[in-house]
């Protein structure tokens, strides 16, 4: 706040502590977050030195975290590649193409996803979901067995990977939808005008203007809900079989690798000592994922800014 | 009051006890006081603080509950931290007394004697369940099970529901060729120690594993907790499971399990038999009940898969209050109104009279250290 200007601006009380509880606002967040990161680390160490035998597994703290970090990835990716596509056309659809009051009343439904706690989305997925993509396994392992992904044996409850990502698309579904809805309702008149006045389908008109307006936002809501995928703990506690140590990308068997948030959360309570610093270490390389993803993030929608239009 | 009744209803024991204590007190410390077993406090204040095995947490509920209708000024807390950080914390001091699905290791025996000095640790067998083998198989309302059976079942050697071997078991049933989905609990877990304890001993043969509380097996399904064991049998068709007796409901079935020439079904009172006709670890200390189940059981009153959950405290602690809210509790969960407490709070089976006499002796020898 060093004067820049010429004159000194009028500084009275009410400026100085309105700047001052920002400022201090900014810097909270930074201390939290320097605090749980300083916290994880330090509880890590003992997991990170201890002899690999004595970790749970018995083979170290990196393969105990892998197995977990994969599963968590996976998860997340899989909901990624079902909720995106569904949450874009669910925006396309409420801001160019339905009703104006049938948006709204579509709209606020689809927000109300993003209301509902995360441990009924595991009842839901375990109680309905799951039994109902049992006879899908089956088909699966029958005519797309040669594809790795659905090599089977299927499972009798479907408690798999591919169920528990399906119910994480649901739970991030809101937030992509929402963010991509709110960008796609900025895209300027005029663009959509002229496109339309070049003699644009109304098809056209969404691909030549809106989509390539709106793309930063879609990415935004996209790793916003990814983050939200990564970090699921209940949901997947309830609805995913796991087997310790295991790693697999065949997402219809019983034999699930576990994530980390749903790890923690099933062991915790029966853990102590060099169990919970393993844990910790776990939750760790979870912070340490949600910030490379984060930063990812940040990078591509900073580079995409530059053609979406929006400059 | 009821609890000096129930207490003194073991008089014949107390002077045994007491004579038992004289003696391990006078092998510990010089001129160790026996007179604090008679102290005639009616009323007791204060806090005990108690840890381990989640199993018998709701029991537990029902116990404190219980006791502070006794006794309103005390309080009991027990946190399920697990069996193993319950023996931990009790071991370090952190708590008076633990709650652990498996009796203390010979490891650990030597750490309690740092703990409880030389008059050394109780181990009361207070909580007993019968875990139940449930399976989710439309048309086949009874199933029997023999030991082999169940192993090969688990052991993933037998994966459909028409094998032989089941049907030999079942000459009567209609069994279909549906696919077997064995659930094993997620989570380290009495239940899953004590189940494969009971395969290694009673099917040796077929099941090579040893005793443990995580699921030796890589892969299959898995549940979290009973809870989850039993919604993914109830959810799949052709699984099978096992879990808590208490909690297996109604919609699935329970199979008889093979012991001797008949098939048993869990029921508390062949669960309490089991324990009661099974021998004690040998070589522990004089109030160590420590059982080795007797798995291999051939009587046909006797159901062979339990969990036995002990309470593990110091025969001798530093401070009265400790000392007598110890034998005050522990005399309350013996009792008959205990065990039933405990048993309408968790479903679990009340001890035998002839157990209960045995834990009465260890109650009794609660005393301040000299």
């Amino acid at each position: 706040m060093t004067g820049v200007n010429p004159s000194p601006p009028v500084r009275r009380l009410g400026d100085r502590l309105f700047a001052g509880s920002a400022r201090g606002a900014g810097i909270a967040i930074l201390v939290v977050l320097a605090g749980v990161a300083a916290f994880l680390v330090v509880d890590s160490v003992p997991a990170l030195v201890a002899p690999a035998a004595d970790v749970p597994g018995g083979k170290g703290v990196f393969s105990y975290v892998g197995p977990l970090l994969f599963g968590t990835v996976i998860a997340a990716v899989i909901a990624l590649v079902v909720a995106t596509p569904l949450g874009v056309a669910i925006a396309l659809f409420l801001t160019h193409y339905a009703p104006r009051r049938l948006a709204q009343g579509l709209g606020y439904v689809v927000d109300l996803l993003a209301a509902i706690p995360s441990i009924v989305f595991g009842f839901w997925g375990i109680f309905w979901l799951a039994p109902r993509m049992v006879p899908f396994y089956a088909w699966a392992e029958e005519h797309l067995g040669f594809i790795p992904l659905f090599a089977g044996p299927a499972s009798a409850t479907g408690r798999t990977m591919l169920t528990a990502g399906v119910v994480l698309a649901v739970m991030i579904l809101p937030i992509i939808s929402a963010i991509s809805r709110e960008v796609f309702a900025q895209v300027p008149t005029l663009h959509r005008e002229a496109a339309l006045a070049l003699g644009a389908t109304r098809w056209e008109m969404i691909r030549m203007a809106v989509l390539p307006y709106g793309r930063s936002g879609v990415i935004g809501g996209a790793m916003l809900g990814l983050g939200r995928a990564l970090g699921e703990t209940l949901a997947i506690a309830l609805v995913l079989s796991v087997s310790a140590g295991t790693m697999t990308f065949n997402l219809i068997s019983s034999t699930n690798p576990s994530t980390i948030a749903a790890n923690i959360a099933l062991q915790f309570p029966e853990s102590s000592g060099l169990d919970v610093h393993t844990l910790i270490a776990s939750g760790l390389a979870l912070f340490a994922l949600t910030l490379v993803v984060n930063v990812l993030a940040r990078a591509v929608v900073n580079r995409r800014a530059d053609f979406s239009g929006a400059n | 009051m009821t609890l000096r009744n129930s207490t003194r209803a073991t008089t014949v024991t107390v002077a045994l006890a007491s004579t038992l204590a004289l003696a391990a007190c006078g092998a510990a410390n010089e001129g160790g006081t026996a007179s604090t077993t008679g102290s005639g406090d009616e009323r007791l204040s204060g806090t005990l603080n108690g840890a381990g095995s989640s199993a018998q947490q709701a029991a537990m509920q029902g116990w404190t509950a219980g006791f502070s209708g006794l006794q309103s000024d005390v309080t009991v807390n027990y946190d399920p931290v697990g069996s193993g950080g319950g023996r931990e914390q009790f071991l370090a001091g952190g708590v008076d007394f633990a709650g652990s699905d498996s009796p203390l290791s010979d490891d650990e025996l030597v750490k309690a004697q740092d703990r409880c000095g030389d008059a050394g640790v109780f181990e009361l067998p207070n909580y007993i369940s019968a875990i139940a083998v449930v399976y989710n198989l439309p048309g086949v309302d009874e199933l029997d099970l023999a030991p082999d059976t169940i192993a090969s079942i688990f052991a993933g050697k037998i994966t459909t529901w028409n094998d032989p071997a089941i049907a030999a078991d079942n000459p009567d049933a209609d069994l279909p060729p549906t696919a077997i989905t064995p659930v094993h609990r997620s989570d380290d877990s009495g239940s899953t120690k004590n189940f494969t304890d009971y395969l290694s001993k009673a099917a040796g043969d077929v099941w090579t594993y040893e005793a443990d509380g995580v699921w030796p097996l890589p892969g299959g399904e898995a549940g979290n907790g009973t809870s989850g064991v039993i919604s993914a049998v109830t959810g799949g068709e052709g699984t099978i499971g096992y879990a808590d007796e208490s909690q297996a409901g109604d919609e699935l079935g329970i199979a008889r399990i093979g012991v001797g020439e008949e098939f048993v079904g869990p029921s508390a009172e062949a669960a309490a038999k089991v324990v009661e006709g099974s021998e004690l670890k040998s070589g522990r200390g004089d109030y160590d009940f420590a059982y080795d189940i007797n798995r291999e059981t051939t009587a046909a009153d006797e159901y062979p898969i339990v969990l036995v959950s002990y309470h593990i405290g110091c025969v001798q602690y530093d401070d009265q209050d400790t000392a007598d809210l110890m034998k005050a509790f522990e005399g309350y969960v013996i009792s008959v109104d205990g065990q039933s407490a405990g048993a309408d709070a968790a479903g679990s089976a009340p001890i035998s009279d002839a157990l209960r006499e045995q834990a009465g002796t260890a109650v009794d020898a609660i005393t301040v250290a000299g």
